[in-house]
């Protein structure tokens, strides 16, 4: 295992599409195990997504179980994610390992529904809301090359645009 | 040796100004940092962090032209530090209701005494002349918890004003 080198932007590979994962083998594993250890030795990291070091395959790992509150479904490695549907938005406060000392206001899908694959190939489907919902979409977006730099609104015109009403 | 300044521009709003300001700064070498600026009422008002290897005189001196010609108020300030101190925020404060004397100075002090250290607020009146409104939000680091501020300030709305303590989740992902 090891601690593998974070991109930071405006690194261009950045901007790299990954390609879905075809072999279950023994070197997936190991990236895999390798992500998992850099995502662990950054500043609190929900998720990370393989691009993010230099690694173009489409694996992510989310695990938003250590936050109180917060619906989840555990340690989630999913490899070949795809978001089969959407509902309702929510405005949050996101940052992110590739951009260090910033954070801002991004809209996100507030339920989805996720299909992927396990470490070892396995199908899995799951519904989620809120916090992770928004982990596994900002990670999603690293896959397709994009960073939470390029979905930024306004962090002065939410007051209107937040659900407060409860 | 670089150093950190803050530049205070304030003035009558007009097209241009940050172009202008923006330009005399850079073409002398000059780098921004962190900035804020916004129209309040009709003056447009700037602060920005800016480094300097020439010194507040040699400032002052390359922004004079664009401040007589467009009759900007400039204060220059040496500080201490740089970027990448930026706090990240865990609660936001949203207030609004009938606009009345008092109310951020309610707000703020209460919140203050339950651990708030407010890190950008911004407020406006809104509705109409007869019938003002007054907006304000806030953000800032509850280091006394989110809950303590929600409790200090929840008194206030029986006074006819709404307000809203939430926590900012910050995902990092």
């Amino acid at each position: 295992m090891a601690v593998l080198e974070i991109l930071t932007y405006p690194d261009d590979r950045l901007r790299q599409v990954s390609e879905p994962v075809k072999q279950f083998d023994a070197a997936l594993q190991g990236c895999i195990d390798d992500l998992e250890e850099t995502r662990l030795a950054g500043p609190g990291a929900v998720g990370i997504a393989a691009a993010q070091v230099a690694w173009f395959q489409r694996v992510l790992i989310v695990d938003v179980s250590g936050r109180k509150k917060t619906g989840n479904h555990g340690h989630l490695i999913l490899v070949n994610p795809e978001i089969t549907e959407w509902d309702g938005f929510a405005i949050g406060r996101e940052g992110c390992l590739s951009v260090p000392d910033y954070t801002g206001n991004v809209v996100r899908a507030e339920r989805i529904q996720l299909d992927a694959l396990d470490r070892d190939g396995n199908a899995l489907c799951f519904d989620m809301e809120g916090f992770e919902a928004r982990a596994v979409q900002h990670e999603m977006d690293h896959l397709d090359g994009l960073l939470f730099l390029d979905r930024l609104v306004s962090r002065r015109q939410d007051l209107f645009q937040r659900k407060v009403y409860k | 040796m670089s150093n950190w300044y803050m530049l205070t521009l304030v003035g009558k709003d007009q097209p241009g100004i940050v172009a202008r300001v923006t330009t005399a700064l850079f073409e002398a070498g000059s780098n921004l940092g962190e900035t804020s600026m916004i129209r309040l009422g009709e003056y447009f008002t700037v602060m920005m962090m800016v480094r300097s290897d020439a010194g507040d005189d040699a400032l002052c001196s390359v922004l004079q032209p664009v401040v007589d010609a467009l009759g900007l108020v400039l204060h220059i300030h040496a500080i201490d530090g740089g970027l990448h101190h930026r706090p990240i925020p865990d609660v936001c404060i949203l207030v609004h209701g009938g606009d009345r004397a008092g109310i951020v100075s309610q707000v703020t002090s209460k919140a203050a005494q339950a651990g708030l250290n407010i890190l950008d607020l911004e407020s406006d009146v809104g509705g109409t002349e007869s019938e003002p409104i007054y907006i304000l939000q806030i953000e800032g680091m509850a280091t006394q918890g989110v809950e303590s501020v929600e409790k200090a300030l929840a008194p206030l709305q029986a006074d006819g004003v709404k307000i809203d303590v939430r926590p900012i989740d910050t995902l990092i992902g």
